[in-house]
């Protein structure tokens, strides 16, 4: 008879991990460098940054490579490594003259104040495996940079259109017209941090939307997909998605009076337009607005939220996507991920405890039919 | 760019410590009842006890002495993993022995050694909340838990005593702490129910998915729900002792025998077995 081996933890996963390591930089091929996943990977790098609640692309990068792709895994590191860091300021509000636009598009109009502004998409691209990234050289690749670059040589300063200095919001237009339900202001300001203040349900309207920016795309993706297919469908549309440099700015630590300009951070904004309600306080037909926004470029996740968000004003809920409790407790990935891979872990004692209530109801079973 | 490699005392920083500690205070002055609290993400993952983590890495001190259990066992792999961690971003000493630890962190079990006054067992929770069987809601189960309502707890325990004869609830029996709160004491066996009650040391839970603290301070009631005429019962081993050290007091696991083909039965906690076995060679 054997004694189970439950000493022997320390060396198992010293050679687990060692195995792991191993395998993470195992074949021939050149070693993998950040610099190359910050510059190449740059959707990934995004996706991580979001999940993982810190706008660092060094980071990002970094965690990328130590989790070999895997893009919760990479949020996980970002996200422990984020609890080591005190919070030492808040941000201030962007102003609109100051953002940078990458691109900007309205479903909701055909043509809109400053114009549809497609900026770099992947939208209208066939979805055809490329064969001829197999074989891409850096020549190659400098080649045709230049070469694009180069088309613009020709251009003349004076055929490029004037570029707006501020792009009006498409929603803007219809609140002018009070086409928009208005949401007083209490529900966004002052907005709490969910990371410094514990989460409970009813949750306050910016902490549902910081726990949606932190979320995974997939799963805040699922959610709202269900919503979209028919289960307490609100019918959406984009009234803008916004792809945009926007600048930090935080108070002086000392000299409040003063701000200071940290960098810019790139962001992806959406708006959706939702069926009207008329169950406003005026009582008459609007429209009702979702608003989503998250780190980088991730449009599928910044619709997604702003799909939930106005899912989660419906004041009944008829479904699981209206139901903020269900849908903010479901979407972070971290969390779920790692649930999910406990039940690797030893369960014998809650198995026991269950083997005994098993068995005993069986007795008492056979106790009642004798 | 600077590569961090040195980190805080206790991994976590100063002011989220604070934070985590006015929690446990606010949740020992109310026994029983789970006080939220803004759950740090750790290098470990979710599920996997940050939660009882985050309690302990707030509460330690460098003139701590640390033991953590999984199932009873030090050796377990994540005890391994957690402890590591601990004494790595603390320098704290460790141990198995359970007479020498000032705080013990846990999974499923409590010491079969009663503990003292100057002991704390902090608890890893995967679910804070005992209505869960009934009320998957937090915020409906948190109304219910203010307004003492525990009607649909009571009647699904009869519910199932209907229809199998027992309550079917193994691990992580709800309690009634101190006549007012019900609570989740977290996946331990029917077995160390009673441990709870009236107990010399301070115990503390965390749940770091479900975002809760709380607390059963010494000498605290603390009674698992039960009927009059169906009395609660524990895990019965009758008829079995300890393969190792013949033991006949302690929660064993139940082990398949390769050899035989047949069951043998060992104890859980391991730091119990090994003691045991050590005075009898001693003699």
């Amino acid at each position: 008879m054997g004694y189970v081996a439950v000493q022997g933890g320390e060396t198992a996963i010293r050679n687990a991990d060692a195995l792991a390591a191993y395998l993470r930089v195992n074949g021939t091929s050149q070693v993998l460098t950040r610099q190359q996943i910050e510059d190449q990977l740059k959707l990934l790098v995004d996706r991580v940054m979001g999940e993982g609640s810190l706008y660092s692309t060094y980071h990002a990068a970094l965690a990328i490579k130590q989790a070999e792709g895997d893009p919760v895994e990479a949020g996980f590191i970002i996200r422990a490594y984020r609890s080591t860091l005190p919070r030492i300021a808040v941000s201030e509000y962007w102003h609109r003259e100051d953002e940078q636009i990458l691109r900007r598009i309205s479903s909701a109009f055909k043509d809109i104040p400053g114009g549809q502004i497609l900026g770099s998409t992947n939208d209208y691209r066939q979805r055809i495996l490329d064969f001829g990234l197999d074989a891409e050289t850096e020549d190659a690749v400098r080649r045709s940079a230049e070469s694009y670059l180069q088309s613009f040589a020709s251009v003349q300063k004076n055929d490029v259109p004037q570029s707006e200095s501020v792009y009006p919001k498409v929603v803007e237009l219809l609140q002018k017209e009070g086409l928009i339900r208005q949401y007083a202001a209490v529900e966004i300001d002052p907005a709490i941090d969910v990371t410094r203040e514990s989460v409970s349900f009813p949750l306050h309207r910016s902490g549902r939307l910081q726990l949606m920016a932190r979320s995974e795309t997939g799963s805040i993706l699922a959610l709202a997909y269900s919503s979209m297919r028919g289960y307490g469908s609100i019918h959406p549309t984009i009234a803008e998605l916004r792809v945009a440099s926007v600048p930090l700015v935080i108070s002086h630590p000392y000299r409040r009076e003063e701000t200071v300009y940290c960098g810019t951070v790139t962001i992806t904004e959406t708006e959706v337009l939702a069926k009207f309600d008329n169950d406003n306080e005026e009582g008459r037909a609007s429209f009702t607005l979702g608003y989503g926004c998250c780190f980088g470029v991730n449009e599928v996740k910044a619709i997604s939220m702003a799909v939930l968000d106005r899912c989660m004003k419906s004041k009944e809920k008829h479904a699981p996507a209206e139901d903020q409790e269900f849908v903010l407790s479901h979407i972070d990935g971290i969390e779920s991920s790692g649930f999910c891979a406990h039940f690797k872990l030893p369960h014998y004692i809650t198995f026991q405890a269950e083997l005994d209530r098993v068995r005993e109801a069986i007795k008492e079973e056979s106790h009642v039919n004798a | 760019m600077s590569t961090h490699n040195d980190y805080n005392f206790a991994f976590i920083d100063e002011n989220a410590k604070k934070e985590i500690r006015r929690s446990i205070l606010k949740a020992i002055c109310l026994p029983g009842h789970q006080v939220p609290f803004a759950s740090r993400e750790l290098p470990i993952a979710r599920g996997w006890g940050t939660g009882g983590l985050q309690v302990t890495l707030a509460i330690i001190g460098p003139d701590d002495v640390l033991k953590v259990i999984d199932q009873g066992c030090d050796g377990s792999v994540n005890a391994v993993n957690l402890r590591d961690l601990i004494h790595r971003t603390t320098g704290v000493p460790t141990t198995f022995e359970t007479a020498q630890a000032s705080i013990i962190q846990t999974r499923h079990r409590i010491p079969e050694l009663p503990l003292r006054e100057d002991q704390i067992i902090v608890f890893q929770v995967p679910i804070p909340e005992p209505l869960h069987y009934v009320e998957p809601s937090i915020e409906k189960a948190t109304a219910m838990h203010a307004e003492k309502d525990y009607a649909r707890m009571w009647v699904s325990l009869y519910e199932d005593i209907v229809n199998y004869g027992s309550v079917t609830i193994g691990a992580s029996y709800p309690v009634m702490v101190h006549e007012n709160y019900i609570m989740a004491p977290s996946p331990i066996p029917k077995w160390d129910i009673a441990k709870l009650n009236m107990a010399n040391c301070l115990h503390l839970f965390g749940a770091g998915r479900e975002k809760r603290i709380y607390a059963v301070p010494p000498y605290t009631r603390v009674e698992p729900l039960q009927f009059e005429d169906k009395p609660f019962k524990k895990e019965d081993f009758s008829g079995h002792v300890c393969a190792r050290c013949g033991a006949g007091d302690s929660f064993l696991d139940e082990i398949f025998d390769e050899a035989s083909g047949g069951k043998y039965w060992v104890c859980s906690d391991t730091a119990y077995c090994d003691s045991r076995i050590q005075k009898e060679a001693a003699v």
